[in-house]
């Protein structure tokens, strides 16, 4: 099994040559769905080379670079990280829509800042280090 | 509404301790991959962003309250001078603040245009240099520290501006690496360029 790290999750995939995977596998981890015209989400769909698609699987390494995201590996080629891509990380922020996220507290109680619509935040970073 | 959020990728355990001194009744969240980082294009601590009642950004990321002083101070016994230590209580003490009056006036609020201009772009190194941080600190948290490391490495090679990527390496590395020689030594090439960039209030 292959670990893939996305942005907000972690999955275990049967993968080979890299990151070639089943259709399913490749939704569960991307969240874009293998159709004739491509791998789509919603309405839109991104065409995929013949070399990166075939009936029964895709190459999810290389549906993610078309995308602009980064796709890293380790050393032993088992853990890998799929990046988010700057253009949506640019275009998120610069809608000025505040990115929600969801972090545990330190009881380990899951909070997210859209609990705080309606509010002002003051959102802000520390560190021990 | 205040959130903290600890930048701190040995976890909760190593932030508790100034949670409990801090006695806040705020939400402290403890950020292991740095993901607010990512979603934020954030680079050092601390910084903040201000959000409205819609969930909207009126202040992009920001230096909050820190200041360049303790660059000037003595190495040998850890202190800045009175003056120095007197400024930057004051830096401080503007930027709480400001941040009071915007919460009962709505001042220092920037409109989107002025906002949008202060945010920081993402590029595709940066974008790398995330998914290279957040493979270092798996790999790490999973007993391969050695190869945790060079992806933490290659992080700061993409990204050499985010102090974060490298000073939670360096912790990772050694407590206490993040304030040691190498940390001084990249601030002094830092030159006339700021650490911590005044907020423009």
């Amino acid at each position: 099994m292959t670990r893939i790290l996305t942005p907000l999750e972690e999955h275990d995939v049967a993968t080979h040559d890299g990151l070639w995977m089943s259709p399913a596998d490749a939704e569960a981890v991307t969240g874009w769905t293998l159709k004739p015209e491509g791998m789509c989400r919603a309405e839109l769909c991104v065409p995929l080379p013949s070399s990166a698609a075939r009936a029964d699987e895709v190459d999810v390494a290389a549906f993610w670079q078309k995308l602009g995201g980064p796709v890293v590996a380790s050393e032993q080629r088992d853990v890998w990280a799929l990046g988010a891509p700057a253009d949506e990380r640019n275009a998120a922020l610069e809608g000025l829509e505040a990115p929600d996220f969801t972090l545990p507290d330190v009881d380990g109680v899951p909070r997210s800042l859209s609990q705080l619509r309606g509010k002002k935040v003051f959102l802000a970073t520390w560190a021990s280090w | 509404m205040v959130v903290a959020v600890a930048e701190e990728s040995r976890g909760a355990d190593q932030a508790r301790p100034w949670i409990d001194q801090a006695r806040s009744d705020y939400w402290q969240l403890i950020d292991t991959e740095h993901r607010l980082e990512d979603l934020y294009n954030l680079v050092n601590v601390p910084q903040a962003i201000w959000i409205d009642e819609q969930g909207r950004i009126v202040r992009p990321p920001e230096t909050a309250g820190s200041t360049d002083h303790f660059r000037r101070m003595d190495l040998t016994t850890r202190t800045m001078s009175p003056e120095d230590q007197a400024e930057r209580l004051a830096a401080r003490q503007a930027y709480m603040e400001a941040v009071r009056a915007w919460v009962t006036t709505g001042k220092h609020a920037l409109p989107a245009d002025a906002a949008r201009m202060n945010l920081a772009k993402v590029t595709p190194e940066i974008a790398e240099a995330r998914a290279r941080f957040r493979l270092g600190v798996w790999l790490r948290a999973n007993g391969r520290a050695a190869e945790g490391d060079l992806q933490m490495a290659e992080a700061s090679r993409l990204y050499p501006e985010s102090w974060s990527l490298w000073r939670q390496a360096a912790d990772l590395d050694e407590v206490g690496k993040a304030g040691g020689p190498e940390f001084w030594k990249r601030v002094q090439a830092l030159g006339e360029k700021p650490y911590y960039p005044p907020p423009k209030l």
